[in-house]
């Protein structure tokens, strides 16, 4: 009956106590988007930084959209956001301060390979969403305000059309569960290149890559430290370093040197004017 | 379905080799439920008796307002608990957000209704006989209460255990109100959610029978306790 008793109260005030990963000594409250977090960039850049600063980073991904609303609220630290209209915003409405260019890839338009609307080989992305549009072909949007809706909004604004009909969805979903989604749908979607080439590889997908390469699906990221004036309790000392980690050489070359399946998913581009 | 298997295989397999990652969301998700239900029984389970067997003003209020309050969706309480723990909110001062205490304090909210409802209706369930005799035999009323718990244990033991259940295996509170993070506030049923975002269906799965092997060790040890 007492050992009973005692295992029951271990068990039960074992809750109460700070587990292993406990309260950090610091930590860096970093919301960004699901591209750089699940493709595995990110735990191959902190290290480093985690090291040398002893602290840890502690990475809460979200869409974009959600990531600057954080940041707006003063509960993260700093932002790694890819939509720079909205980065630009949120900096010019003193959310944010000392915004600097990150790295970039791209987008592309993944659809099936038998391609009903023949959009394979368009370099005019405008060009491509007029013909499935016309064709009538299935579309899934993420219509989630992330980055890549955001992207994609801009790109039907390009086409000067107002996407509407049966063969146009709002999924509300994040870009893997949208592939997973046209997959099973055949239908087109607009992904970024690094979740595009993650599912691809490993098979998760048989969509085709069908347009790419328009200078308006260039994809920047940007970091941004939230504005301490605005917000007394975020930790700006180490948000300031975090961002003068990513655009230092150091933090640039990891950026390039990271691969996944053997290719490279970012390019590193903090070497172009800052806030452009 | 071989596709499913392939990774449900695989990521069994992972589990069962003690994957670091796999342990740190299983040690995070026993530590907020455990924490949770403590503090979920210790304030519900006597609010239960009390709807039981006391009779006051706004009794049936109360006892409809914690029955819907059992129909309260969990992104609900997140976005709620969201709003008072934000920096902007009443109590962002206290730095809670993204951190374990976070979920706990939504797990609370989940757990309370569950405890206090089925804790009631265990008491309730007690024949009134028995509190009457031990009355009637000069039994103080403490004494009259303590033999009416002992009779509506097993009720209050279900009670915690089906909140148990619940909290273990909600993703909405730990999602929101913890945000995911590694090795900290990654629960199962977040990573859970996060591989099925990344199309890993089978290691999903795999981390889905690690839950339920929690919960089953769990109900397994509260088996074992009540053989007194």
């Amino acid at each position: 009956m007492i050992l009973r008793a005692a295992v029951a109260a271990l068990f039960l005030l074992g809750g109460l106590l700070p587990g292993p990963a406990g309260a950090a000594p610091g930590r860096l409250k970093l919301a960004t988007t699901t591209s750089t977090a699940n493709s595995g960039l990110l735990a191959w850049l902190h290290p480093p930084f985690e090291e040398k600063h002893g602290v840890e980073v502690h990475v809460i991904a979200v869409g974009t959209g959600k990531a600057l609303r954080l940041g707006q609220n003063g509960d993260v630290d700093v932002v790694l956001v890819h939509a720079r209209e909205a980065e630009e915003r949120f900096v010019a409405e003193g959310h944010g301060v000392g915004r600097r260019e990150v790295m970039y890839n791209d987008f592309v338009i993944a659809g099936p390979p038998e391609d009903p609307a023949g959009v394979r080989g368009m370099r005019d992305a405008a060009g491509a969403l007029r013909r499935i549009a016309g064709r009538g072909a299935l579309w899934f949007s993420r219509g989630d305000d992330s980055g890549t809706h955001k992207k994609e909004e801009a790109l039907w604004r390009a086409a000067g059309l107002v996407p509407r009909g049966p063969w146009f969805r709002l999924l509300g979903q994040g870009m893997g569960k949208t592939l997973i989604a046209a997959e099973e749908k055949r239908a087109y979607t607009l992904s970024d290149r690094g979740t595009f080439a993650a599912f691809a590889a490993k098979e998760k997908i048989s969509l085709a890559l069908l347009a790419e390469g328009d200078e308006r699906l260039f994809n920047p990221y940007g970091v941004i430290a939230v504005n301490p004036a605005r917000h007394p309790g975020v930790n700006h000392e180490l948000a300031a370093k975090y961002v003068e980690f990513l655009v230092s050489p150091e933090g640039q070359r990891r950026i390039g040197a990271f691969r996944m399946n053997g290719r490279q998913l970012f390019h590193p581009s903090a070497g172009r004017a800052p806030g452009n | 379905m071989e596709f499913l298997f392939e990774g449900f295989r695989e990521g069994l397999l992972r589990a069962l080799r003690a994957d670091p990652a796999v342990m740190r969301a299983a040690g995070v998700t026993l530590q907020v439920s455990f924490a949770a239900i403590l503090i979920a029984a210790l304030a519900g389970l006597p609010a239960g008796y009390a709807l039981a067997v006391a009779r006051f003003r706004g009794r049936g209020l109360a006892i409809a307002v914690l029955q819907t309050l059992l129909g309260l969706p969990t992104v609900v309480i997140g976005l709620l608990l969201y709003g008072f723990l934000s920096r902007r909110g009443p109590l962002g001062f206290a730095d809670l957000l993204f951190t374990p205490s976070a979920i706990v304090a939504g797990l609370v909210v989940l757990a309370l209704p569950i405890v206090a409802v089925f804790g009631m209706t265990a008491v309730a369930s007690v024949d009134a006989r028995a509190r009457e005799t031990a009355w009637t035999l000069g039994a103080s009323p403490a004494r009259a209460a303590w033999t009416v718990v002992r009779e509506a244990r097993f009720g209050m033991v279900a009670a915690v255990l089906a909140a148990f259940g619940r909290v273990a295996s909600e993703v909405g509170i730990a999602m929101m109100l913890g945000g995911n993070i590694e090795g900290y506030t990654r629960t199962l049923t977040t990573a859970i959610a996060l591989e099925s975002t990344r199309g890993e269906f089978g290691f999903g799965i795999a981390l889905g029978a690690v839950l339920i092997a929690v919960i089953f060790a769990t109900n397994l040890l509260s088996r074992w306790l009540q053989r007194s």
